[in-house]
């Protein structure tokens, strides 16, 4: 066994488990869980090793079977891909061990569909991430959408209306997508990332290299949830199975938004994208910062924690595009450290909530009452997730929040300054309400019965230790922002930007 | 307008597939009923494939299939063939359309069995219930 | 025009011997089909995609003209979701195969180490292997989403 193929064992492994749970599933369950979690150590052990490689050797190229660029299909693994790969492998298999527990209960009896699904979700995330062809990345955008339109539909009640309205948004976003590389590939005649970016260079086709940008990039803000295009997303992901929601809500957003990143500077140059209309520019930050805000304020309106927890992923988007739009390095910065850390916050965040719902079987804010008591572990992750989420220090969202706000100051958006700070506080006075209800239990004594001591009923282990691994994360990730920023992101921006 | 006109006519099948996408796009977004907005979407995606395959064709061109012997002997003239390119990438979007489509009537099958109905006020109504 | 759509809506579906009959030769006659478009893929137009559709397309005939159970006792549930999975593991499984044995994902020639044919005749056996799996695949997927969309997923009565 080689390195050279290292990126491709972390792909194929998810993906070949999944027809061997789909076959072997069908005969006994027993077979399911070893399967899907040893596929998934295997896939984080490979990413791991390959980011490594990188850090060592630096980037390199990878040529499927073969068929040599532009003509074949190319793979690039540099710093930011592989980042990317430890993210999607790591959260995927924490997030595996709690849905074990979930899916036994929810869906009994359909457990081998579901874990097939999963399982080639996460190969079609790992392949999005490293994919270097501009046609491939819509095959495997769609292979992605597909298993999650599955995945969600096979929700309780509304579900399957939520996962309809997903696969109409969902497929103009990625109609988009195409054709904008129609139109690319009509100028430039060839769909390798790279090639395209040397071929626009010598081209002298303003209107129609604009067109294609365009086309793109509402295809991926459709697909990512950016906030007027964002419709579909609360329903889909709160109705979600919660073991699905576990797995889709931190990751699916997060790798769309490395995509339009991917594009912005591999296929179009930062110069392009950002500096030829720098009134676009400035314009799209003033809608992600309208994003902040609406979606924050809608976060506020909720009563159900998942609902809740979906309209901050839609703000937390914008936050990213924000971010990444503001055109300097230290925006960009806190846009590809958001990624990583969001990623984490809203894993810690949904595994709460699982770990909530296995027990109670509600997630209605008014249900948590005295929860601290019942699941004091629990609620303990939770309260450091929810730090994280408004940005206080020791946590990992205070560092990614801190170099967008300075980003911001640095381009002059004071409009999505703003919205950043009024964000973190709509999130402080979200979670500690939540927190309030929770560790303050209302109308105890006016029961006859509240005096009996409330029985402690934790989350089953599996849920459990994720949840205490994810909180433990964020902390770990929070101190290790310096060199995180400094071997990784910095050595993916690229220079002179 | 002349001008105009004529680049309409020589630039035909960007027109087809711009108003044949914009039929599938208003079924999708103002058509109530659920089977009517799948249909929009496959009517979209026809459009794409259409705009696609148009981009490959060229005037006397001949079909991509070459006989190994002959192309050995006097080699390609690429002028002379379609480009194949844009076939397959629409090959691969037919099998893609293919199983959104599958995964869209297998939702609503759910969709039909647990409220009765396809028309999105009458479901709507009845979640409101 | 109106006396005849409303004899047509008297009379019973696909009881008609003569469809019943006209399928029956049709059948093999469109799987032998089928098999040609997948075993010349690899270098003439056809594959594993349109074979596969072709293959799947005969059984859902036989759904059509007779009904849902016939077509199932002739390719049982197992039998289906075995040869799905079985498909698209060729196609992982080739490529995997050439990795291990020191070549690039899907670079046919490698396997070359395992039966020495030659990378050059390994290249264009790969793609059939590849080709087959797709074409088991697809054939399967097809006719299981007919099997499950005519019937709403209870396989009973179809259309």
């Amino acid at each position: 066994m080689t390195f050279t193929n290292l990126h491709l064992y972390a792909l194929a492994t998810p993906l070949l488990t999944a027809f061997f749970v789909n076959l072997l599933g069908r005969l006994s369950r027993n077979w399911i869980a070893p399967l899907v979690v040893l596929s998934l150590c295997f896939s984080s052990v490979f990413s791991g090793v390959t980011l490594f490689n990188v850090l060592k050797h630096g980037a390199y190229r990878y040529t499927v079977g073969n068929w040599q660029p532009p003509f074949g299909i190319e793979l690039v693994i540099d710093h930011l891909s592989a980042l990317m790969m430890v993210l999607v492998s790591v959260v995927a298999l924490v997030a595996t061990l709690a849905s074990l527990k979930c899916v036994e209960r929810e869906l009994p009896g359909r457990e081998h569909l579901f874990f097939t699904l999963y399982l080639i979700l996460i190969a079609g995330l790992i392949g999005l991430v490293l994919t270097g062809d501009a046609f491939n990345l819509y095959v495997l955008l769609e292979i992605t959408s597909i298993t999650t339109y599955g995945l969600i539909a096979m929700g309780k009640g509304r579900a399957p209306l939520a996962s309809f309205n997903y696969i109409i948004m969902g497929s103009i976003g990625a109609c988009f997508y195409l054709l904008g590389v129609g139109y690319l590939y009509i100028l430039t005649g060839t769909l390798n990332m790279a090639d395209i970016a040397s071929r626009i260079a010598g081209l002298d086709a303003p209107a129609a290299l604009a067109t294609a940008f365009g086309f793109i990039m509402v295809g991926l803000w459709v697909k990512m949830a950016f906030f007027p295009l964002h419709s579909w997303l609360p329903n889909a992901y709160s109705l979600a199975p919660t073991g699905a929601g576990l797995m889709i809500a931190p990751l699916m957003t997060k790798v769309t938004v490395y995509l339009m990143i991917r594009v912005i500077f591999s296929v179009f140059t930062p110069s392009y994208a950002f500096f030829q209309h720098a009134g676009v520019q400035s314009a799209i930050v003033w809608v992600a910062a309208a994003a902040i805000v609406c979606a924050s304020s809608l976060a506020l309106a909720q009563r159900d924690l998942r609902r809740m927890l979906t309209f901050i992923i839609v703000a937390e988007v914008g936050y990213m595009v924000g971010g990444v739009w503001l055109a300097n390095t230290q925006g960009m910065t806190g846009a590809i450290l958001h990624i990583v850390n969001d990623a984490l916050m809203t894993l810690c965040l949904f595994l709460a909530a699982a770990a909530i719902y296995y027990r109670t079987g509600s997630l209605k804010l008014e249900n948590l009452n005295g929860l601290y008591r019942k699941m004091p572990v629990t609620m303990a992750a939770f309260t450091i997730g929810a730090f994280a989420m408004i940005g206080i220090p020791p946590t990992c969202g205070f560092f990614s929040k801190w170099y967008l706000i300075m980003g911001g100051i640095e381009a002059g958006q004071w409009g999505y300054v703003g919205a950043l700070l009024f964000s973190s506080l709509v999130n402080a006075i979200l979670f500690f309400r939540i927190i309030e209800i929770a560790f303050f239990p209302k109308g105890e004594h006016g029961h006859g019965h509240g005096h009996e001591p409330i029985r402690m009923e934790e989350a089953p282990f599996l849920i459990l230790k994720p949840l205490v691994l994810t909180a433990i994360a964020l902390i770990a990730v929070g101190f290790g922002t310096g060199p995180l920023v400094n071997n990784i992101i910095r050595l993916a921006i690229p220079a002179g930007f | 307008m002349d001008a105009m006109l004529q680049d309409v006519v020589a630039k035909y099948n960007y027109w087809i597939y711009v108003v044949l996408m914009m039929i599938g796009f208003y079924a999708m977004i103002g058509k109530r009923n659920l089977v009517k907005k799948l249909l929009g979407m496959n009517i979209f995606q026809t459009a794409i494939i259409l705009f696609f395959v148009s981009i490959g064709v060229k005037r006397g061109g001949a079909i991509p299939i070459l006989d190994k012997y002959k192309v050995l002997e006097s080699g390609v003239d690429a002028a002379q063939i379609v480009n194949p390119l844009p076939h397959v990438l629409m090959l691969t979007a037919i099998v893609v359309s293919v199983s959104v489509t599958g995964v869209a009537l297998a939702v609503m099958q759910r969709i039909h069995r647990e409220y009765g109905t396809l028309e999105e006020d009458e479901i709507l109504e009845r979640i409101g219930e | 025009m109106k006396r005849r759509l409303e004899r047509a809506a008297e009379q019973p579906l696909g009881d008609s011997a003569i469809v019943r009959t006209g399928v029956r030769l049709l059948v093999p006659f469109i799987q032998l089909f089928g098999l040609y478009i997948i075993v010349h893929g690899h270098y003439s137009p056809g594959g594993g995609f349109q074979g596969g559709v072709v293959l799947g397309s005969s059984f859902i005939l036989l759904a059509l003209a007779y009904d849902l159970k016939t077509s199932i006792r002739h390719f049982s549930l197992g039998a289906n979701a075995a040869l799905a999975n079985t498909g698209v593991l060729i196609y992982t499984g080739v490529a995997v195969l050439c990795a291990i044995f020191g070549g690039l994902f899907l670079d046919y020639s490698a396997l070359d180490k395992l039966i020495p044919l030659g990378p050059v005749e390994w290249r264009s056996f790969g793609i059939f292997l590849v080709e087959v799996g797709v074409g088991l695949a697809v054939m399967s997927i097809m006719v299981s989403l007919f099997w499950d969309l005519s019937s709403g997923g209870e396989l009973d009565e179809g259309l």
